[in-house]
């Protein structure tokens, strides 16, 4: 902290007792302050799925359980199928993710290094998408993956609903040509020299040399379908094939209270603890976004 | 545009490299065609999925707008008659008030308190990890998990919010099952839910400050309010900017929160034009109004999505 850039207040001033104790107390409150608004909830859906019928209800609450019961979980991993929704809402996430990084990164290195006829078109037609945001044109996106043009089959009710449409992400794949468009040539023109044909030099030069940009759009990609609500919700009208996400939704209105929140508990537990895993990727990620300006 | 790497190297250097004598001119012709069907073969996947998902809808969109669409049998053209019958809902205006009023209060709010809470965490010289950590918390816990918590929370009887109040000794609220207060109530759950990510991206913008602009501010003897909106401000202006217009796109499309907590009531007080769309699909099998109604969000959203893509290419031209 000794050589940290300057900031708003200057190192002299918090250096002064005044200027401690002003610091102290601003520190003090924020701490209490994101452990009120950001913590507290979560603490409170936590306990709160461990606390029997009657006390959840009661008024004024009960800060801490009475009783630790962990009867709402196991009853809500039975009672709602957790494990079979979990299951789905992972296949769906895998299969988009896996499809993304191929088709994303070949149309990506392909735009980047192999200068296709109508490359710049290509490109500006994806670019051209980033305007459109996606929520909006869910209605036809929905006619047309119930009854595909050419080959009239209905992907509803199919994980492939899922992952084709996943793939026409058109920020990550420029997230990955810009990526590419940065690996300097000659490594390339050297690969090829030594006989490495396109998918070998994609496969064993540029994918290794593109670890960070890759790593940035799994993420993405995994959180993108573990979080979405409404796509999802339109696709798999069967209850057997629903996300956790849908699952949750539909099975809110008639269930008890605490078997619901244990339920919802569980569903967010993946997705936190990928976060704790990497948050020092996520939140630098993010940073570096958008620090151009 | 962006620069492809089209024009880099003449093609004709290259192929010159990779062989040693010059071959004639009709094997080039083929060589070059052979590479040209090897670069859309990597591109064919990629370009199928936008062809179908996003493209093809895009266009769909505007043609269904103009039909009388009913899936399984042919569509009728009905010329505007979708629009104005759109138009002619009451729940029409009820959403466009509500997506707007929406949008309004979640930039007063939600774009105030993450922007004067990293102004403050950027003075905190501890326990930074455990800051950035804690407020993109929400963020990754699932939309429809935040939107159920909340709706417990405002639960009239022994939910969190009133049950607070009670412990302040201050009047209770209908939250989101009252008129007036059920559009706000869901802004504070989306406030919540996603101000992570725009705390972490004004922070990083705050930290590229050139500390000696504050020095220099602080020698002219500005104070510290006087820093901030004059230092603080202008050299964060592009991404405040860009911040604003990516939380407009995205909130002109809230759908979970007003589904999940209040299923757009009461009396219409929560309906947004998303919510609309999806109504008009899934319980009026009415895909003509649920398109014209898309091409309205559209236009309105492609406004805003031009202006934020201009901003970061010129961001990115510096």
């Amino acid at each position: 902290m000794s050589s940290a850039t300057r900031t708003l207040v200057s190192p002299a001033t918090l250096s002064r007792p005044r200027g401690k104790a002003v610091y102290w107390s601003v520190f003090t409150a924020v701490v209490l302050l994101f452990a009120l608004a950001f913590l507290f909830p979560v603490y409170w859906m936590v306990t709160g799925a461990m606390k029997s019928p009657d006390e959840i209800a009661r008024t004024p609450p009960t800060l801490i359980p009475e009783r630790w019961h962990l009867s709402g979980y196991t009853d809500a991993w039975d009672l709602m199928q957790l494990p079979e929704h979990l299951w789905n809402t992972v296949v769906q996430a895998a299969g988009a993710w896996a499809f993304q990084l191929v088709f994303c990164t070949a149309a990506a290195y392909a735009l980047s290094k192999l200068r296709p006829a109508f490359g710049k078109v290509i490109l500006g037609g994806i670019l051209a998408t980033l305007m459109v945001p996606a929520q909006a044109l869910v209605v036809p996106k929905y006619l047309t993956v119930a009854d595909l043009p050419f080959l009239h089959t209905s992907l509803l009710n199919d994980p492939l609903g899922i992952w084709l449409p996943a793939v026409a992400n058109a920020f990550n794949l420029y997230l990955l040509k810009r990526f590419f468009d940065q690996l300097p040539r000659d490594v390339l023109e050297a690969a090829e020299i030594d006989g490495a044909g396109r998918l070998r030099t994609l496969w064993s030069v540029v994918l290794p040399m593109s670890r960070p940009v890759l790593g940035v759009v799994s993420i993405f990609a995994l959180v993108a379908v573990w979080q979405d609500f409404l796509w999802p919700l339109m696709v798999f009208s069967d209850t057997d094939r629903q996300p956790i996400s849908v699952a949750l939704v539909q099975l809110s209105q008639n269930i008890q209270l605490t078997v619901l929140i244990a339920a919802m508990v569980i569903a967010s537990i993946p997705m936190v603890a990928l976060f704790l895993v990497f948050q020092r990727h996520i939140i630098a990620g993010i940073s570096a976004g958008s620090t151009k300006g | 545009m962006t620069r492809t790497a089209a024009r880099r190297p003449a093609p004709a250097a290259v192929a010159v490299r990779q062989v040693p004598a010059p071959p004639p001119a009709g094997d080039r012709r083929r060589r070059r065609l052979i590479d040209q069907a090897r670069a859309y073969g990597f591109l064919l996947g990629g370009l199928v999925c936008f062809a179908l998902f996003s493209w093809y809808p895009a266009i769909r969109a505007v043609v269904i707008a103009f039909q009388k669409y009913t899936p399984g049998s042919s569509p009728e053209w009905v010329g505007t008659a979708n629009f104005t019958r759109v138009l002619h809902d009451p729940e029409f205006s009820a959403a466009w008030r509500n997506t707007l009023t929406f949008t309004l209060l979640a930039l007063l709010i939600g774009f105030a308190i993450p922007f004067v809470l990293a102004l403050v965490l950027n003075e905190l010289r501890h326990a930074k990890a455990f800051f950035r950590v804690v407020v993109y918390l929400p963020v990754m816990i699932p939309p429809v998990v935040s939107a159920l918590l909340w709706k417990w929370f405002y639960d009239p009887g022994a939910g969190l919010a009133n049950e607070s109040l009670r412990f302040l000794h201050l009047p209770t609220s209908n939250w989101s099952n009252g008129t007036d207060t059920a559009l706000v109530s869901l802004v504070i759950v989306a406030t919540w839910a996603n101000m992570g990510g725009t705390v972490l991206i004004y922070l990083a913008a705050l930290q590229s400050i050139p500390g000696e602009l504050y020095e220099a501010a602080e020698l002219d003897g500005a104070n510290l309010l006087q820093r901030v909106r004059h230092v603080t401000v202008p050299q964060t202006r592009f991404v405040i900017l860009m911040l604003m217009l990516l939380q407009i796109i995205a909130t002109m499309q809230v759908f979970t929160e007003p589904f999940v907590i209040t299923g757009g009531g009461p009396e219409n007080a929560t309906v947004t034009v998303l919510y609309l769309i999806y109504k008009y699909a899934f319980l009026y099998n009415d895909f003509g109004g649920a398109c014209a109604l898309s091409v309205m969000l559209l236009v309105l959203l492609g406004v805003f999505s031009a202006g934020y893509l201009r901003l970061t290419r010129s961001g990115e031209d510096v």
